[in-house]
C-alpha cells in the first residue's frame, strides 16, 4: 500500500497556490465572501423575485419549470440543399429551434461569383444569393411551426424579407414567424466585423426593420444585440457586458429619435451573449445585464410595460476558449460553459461541438454538442428550481461589482459622446485589443493554465477527423445563380432596384422595396449594390 | 559594428473573415519583440496584398486566415509576387489551416502554418529564422 505523508496533506497550510487570484475580467477574489460583502443588500431592490422588477434572478417567473430553454445549434455550411440536410438531421436529434450561419460573401452582400468571394462560397456558413436558396434552405421545415435564428447583419433586411416570402410560399402570412434576425452593426465595427455601409445608413436600416416588423411581423425579434462577438475578438466578460448593453442603449434611442414608442419595440429587442470559462463570472454577467437593462429602460427611457424591461437572450459557449489540442477536452469546456449559461436564466443555447477550433462540427461532433444541453436540462436537476445560485455571498457581491465596472464603462461612452463617436475614436476596438494581448501573454506566461495547450501536453498530436468543405459548392452555387439570372424577369428586377435606390435617397422605411425586390430574384449582390450608390461604404483604421 | 537592422513584417487578412484577434495579438508580439510591423486591415483581395508588398517591401508577410479561402487565395498571392518578380519575401500563413492542405500551400511557397495555441514567441523566432533575406 502506498504510504502517505501525512506532514504534506494534513496540515493546514496559509500560503496560497497564486499570489493573486483574479477573473478573466481582472477582478481581484477573496478567499471568502461573509455577508459584510453585501451590506445594504435588498432583497426587492437588488433581486425581486423572478419575472419582476429588476428582473435580477431571472427573466419569468417559473423559468425551466415551465419550458427549458430553446437548444438552438448554430449551423450551415456548403450548399441551401447540404444545410437543410442539416437541419433536418438537427431537429430529428431533438434540437428545437433553427440558427442559421451564412457564408461569408453572403454576410457581405456579395454574389458568389464576385471576386470578392473567391474561395469563400460555402465555407464557413451556407451560401445564399437569392430567394431560391432560401426557399430551398427551409424545404419541408414547415415555418409557421419553428423559430429560426439568422446570423446577418448588414444585409438583415435582405435576408428578413427573404424569409417572409419564402414563409409566403408555404403558405404562412408574416405574422406566423417567430424567429430572430442579428441585425446588430455596432458590434459588427467593434468587433466581428462585418460591416458594408457606415453606421448612419446602417442604423437607418435596423430602424427601418423594427418599425417594419412592429407593424408585419409583430412575433419576430428584430435585432439581437450581441456581446458574443466582442467577446471573442478578446474583450473581458466587464467589457462584453458593458459595450453590449450600450450598443442596446444606443438603439433604443435611434428608434426613439424615429418617434416610435418604447414600448412599442423594446419587448421585440434580444440579446445574445457568450459564456467563458469562469464559472461564476459569467453567471453574475448575465444578472447583471437583466438588472442594468430593467433599471434603464424604467428609469432612462420611461418605459411602462414589464416586457419593455426585460432582457432576453440567447447565449453560446466560447468558441475562442476551444483548444485544436486534444479537441475532446473541449467537451468538458463546453459543458461548464452550458452550465454557467442555464444558471444564468438564457433563454437559447448554443454549445460549440469539440472539433471546432478545427473545422465546422461533424455530425458526431455536433450530436454531442446537443447531447450536452439535453444532459443539463434532464440529468443534472439544475433547471428544477429558479436561480439556485441567488443569496450567496460571493453571488451577489459579483454580481454588484459587474454591474459598478459597466456603469464606469458607460459614463466613459458618454463621455465620448455615445457609441457612434466612441467607435469612429477606435475606443472600443482599442480596448479589446489590450485585452486580447493581456489575455494571450497571461497564458504564455502559464499565469493561466490552458489545460493540453500550455500545460499537460500530449508530445503527439491526436487525429481528429475534420469535416471538409466540397471545392465543387463554389462552381455549382455559380451555375445555378446564372440559370436564375436568365430565366427571371429581368425587367422587372431593375425597374424594382432603381425604385429602392429612389427610395433609400429619402427617408421612407425600406423594407416593403426590399421584400418587392427579394420576390421577384433580385440577388444579395444586386440589391446591396443599390443601397451602396446611396449609402457609400464604411472604411475601417486598421490598428493594432 | 555593423548595425542592427530591423525586420519588416507586414500582417495581412486576405478574404473577407474579419477575425481579426490573432492577427492583432500577433502583430502585437511582433513589434514587442523589435520589428517593425504594418497591418493592412481586413478584407484584403491577393492584388491589395501585393500592392502593398510592392510598395512597403516588408521582409516577411503573415496572412492570417481562419476561413478557410487559404487554398483559394494564398496561391494567387504567391502567383503575383512571382509576376512581380518578388521571391526574397518570406511568407508564412497561420490559423485554421487543416494538416492536408500544408503540403499543397508549401508546394506554392507559403510556410509557417500556425494554429490555434502556437506560442507568439514561436512566431516570432519562426519570422527571425526564415527570412529570405
Amino acid at each position: 500500500m502506498a504510504k502517505i505523508d501525512e506532514s504534506k496533506t494534513l496540515k493546514p497550510t496559509k500560503s496560497e497556490r497564486r499570489e493573486k487570484f483574479t477573473n478573466l475580467s481582472d477582478i481581484e477574489m477573496k478567499p471568502l465572501y461573509t455577508p459584510e460583502d453585501i451590506k445594504g443588500f435588498n432583497y426587492d431592490m437588488d433581486l425581486g423575485e423572478p419575472g419582476k422588477y429588476p428582473f435580477t434572478r431571472g427573466a419569468y417567473p417559473n423559468m425551466y419549470r415551465g419550458r427549458l430553454w430553446t437548444m438552438r445549434q448554430f449551423a450551415g455550411f456548403g450548399s441551401a440543399d447540404q444545410t437543410n440536410k442539416r437541419y433536418k438531421f438537427l431537429l430529428e436529434h431533438g434540437t428545437t429551434g433553427l440558427s442559421v450561419a451564412f457564408s461569408l460573401h453572403t454576410i457581405y452582400g456579395y454574389e458568389a461569383d464576385d471576386d470578392k468571394a473567391l474561395g469563400e462560397v460555402g465555407k464557413e456558413g451556407v451560401s445564399i444569393d437569392t430567394l431560391k436558396d432560401m426557399e430551398t434552405l427551409f424545404s419541408g421545415i414547415d415555418l409557421s411551426k419553428i423559430s429560426t435564428s439568422m446570423t446577418i447583419n448588414a444585409p438583415a433586411a435582405i435576408l428578413l424579407a427573404m424569409y417572409i416570402v419564402t414563409a409566403e410560399k408555404q403558405g404562412h402570412s408574416p405574422d406566423k414567424l417567430r424567429g430572430t434576425i442579428q441585425n446588430d452593426i455596432l458590434k459588427e465595427y467593434i468587433a466581428q466585423k462585418s460591416w458594408i455601409f457606415p453606421p448612419e445608413p446602417s442604423m437607418r436600416l435596423i430602424i427601418d426593420t423594427i418599425e417594419y416588423c412592429a407593424k408585419n411581423v409583430p412575433q419576430w425579434y428584430t435585432i439581437s444585440i450581441s456581446g458574443y462577438h466582442i467577446r471573442e475578438a478578446g474583450s473581458t466578460a466587464v467589457q462584453e457586458l458593458a459595450f453590449t448593453l450600450a450598443d442596446g442603449f444606443a438603439y433604443v434611442e435611434a428608434a426613439m429619435e424615429r418617434g416610435l414608442n418604447v414600448d412599442d419595440f423594446a419587448p421585440r429587442l434580444s440579446f445574445f451573449f457568450n459564456s467563458h470559462n469562469n464559472f461564476f463570472e459569467e453567471v453574475c454577467k448575465y444578472r447583471a445585464a437583466r438588472r442594468i437593462w430593467a433599471k434603464r429602460l424604467k428609469n432612462k427611457y420611461g418605459a411602462k410595460k414589464t416586457e419593455s424591461m426585460r432582457l432576453r437572450f440567447h447565449t453560446q459557449t466560447a468558441g475562442v476558449s476551444l483548444s485544436a489540442q486534444e479537441p475532446e477536452n473541449n467537451i468538458a469546456r463546453v459543458t461548464i460553459q452550458g452550465l454557467a449559461a442555464v444558471l444564468g436564466g438564457t433563454q437559447s443555447l448554443h454549445t460549440n461541438s469539440f472539433d471546432e477550433a478545427l473545422c465546422l462540427p461533424t455530425e458526431k461532433a455536433v450530436k454531442i454538442a446537443l447531447r450536452t444541453q439535453q444532459i443539463i436540462a434532464h440529468e443534472s436537476g439544475v433547471a428544477d428550481t429558479v436561480d439556485p445560485l441567488a443569496g450567496s455571498y460571493y453571488v451577489e457581491w459579483l454580481t454588484n461589482k459587474m454591474e459598478e465596472e459597466a456603469e464606469a464603462y458607460f459614463e466613459k461612452i458618454e463621455e465620448l459622446g455615445g457609441v457612434i463617436p466612441a467607435i469612429k475614436a477606435n475606443f472600443f476596438q482599442k480596448e479589446i485589443a489590450k485585452a486580447s494581448y493581456k489575455y494571450q501573454r497571461e497564458i504564455e506566461s502559464k499565469d493561466r493554465i490552458f489545460v493540453g495547450v500550455n500545460d499537460y501536453q500530449l508530445r503527439e498530436p491526436c487525429a481528429t477527423p475534420l469535416l471538409k468543405i466540397d471545392e465543387n459548392i463554389a462552381k455549382e452555387q455559380i451555375e445555378y445563380l446564372q440559370l436564375l439570372r436568365n430565366s427571371r424577369n429581368n425587367e422587372k428586377v431593375h425597374e424594382i432596384l432603381k425604385k429602392l435606390e429612389e427610395a433609400a435617397r429619402g427617408t421612407e422605411n425600406l423594407m416593403p422595396y426590399i421584400v418587392d425586390a427579394v420576390r421577384e430574384y433580385a440577388s444579395i449582390g444586386e440589391i446591396m449594390a443599390s443601397l451602396k450608390e446611396v449609402f457609400g461604404t464604411y472604411v475601417e483604421d486598421s490598428i493594432f | 559594428m555593423a548595425e542592427q537592422r530591423i525586420i519588416k513584417v507586414l500582417v495581412c487578412k486576405p478574404g473577407l473573415d474579419g477575425h481579426d484577434r490573432g492577427a492583432k495579438v500577433l502583430a502585437r508580439a511582433l513589434r514587442d519583440a523589435g520589428m517593425e510591423v504594418i497591418y493592412t486591415g481586413l478584407h484584403q483581395t491577393p492584388s491589395d496584398i501585393v500592392s502593398t508588398i510592392i510598395q512597403e517591401d516588408p521582409d516577411a508577410v503573415m496572412l492570417s486566415m481562419l476561413s478557410g479561402a487559404h487554398n483559394a487565395l494564398c496561391p494567387v498571392i504567391m502567383e503575383q509576387l512571382k509576376e512581380n518578380g518578388i521571391d526574397d519575401v518570406l511568407v508564412g500563413v497561420g490559423g485554421i489551416i487543416p494538416d492536408e492542405d500544408k503540403h499543397f500551400l508549401e508546394k506554392h511557397g507559403l510556410k509557417g502554418f500556425h494554429g490555434p495555441g502556437t506560442e507568439l514567441k514561436t512566431i516570432v523566432e519562426f519570422v527571425k529564422n526564415n527570412l529570405k533575406r
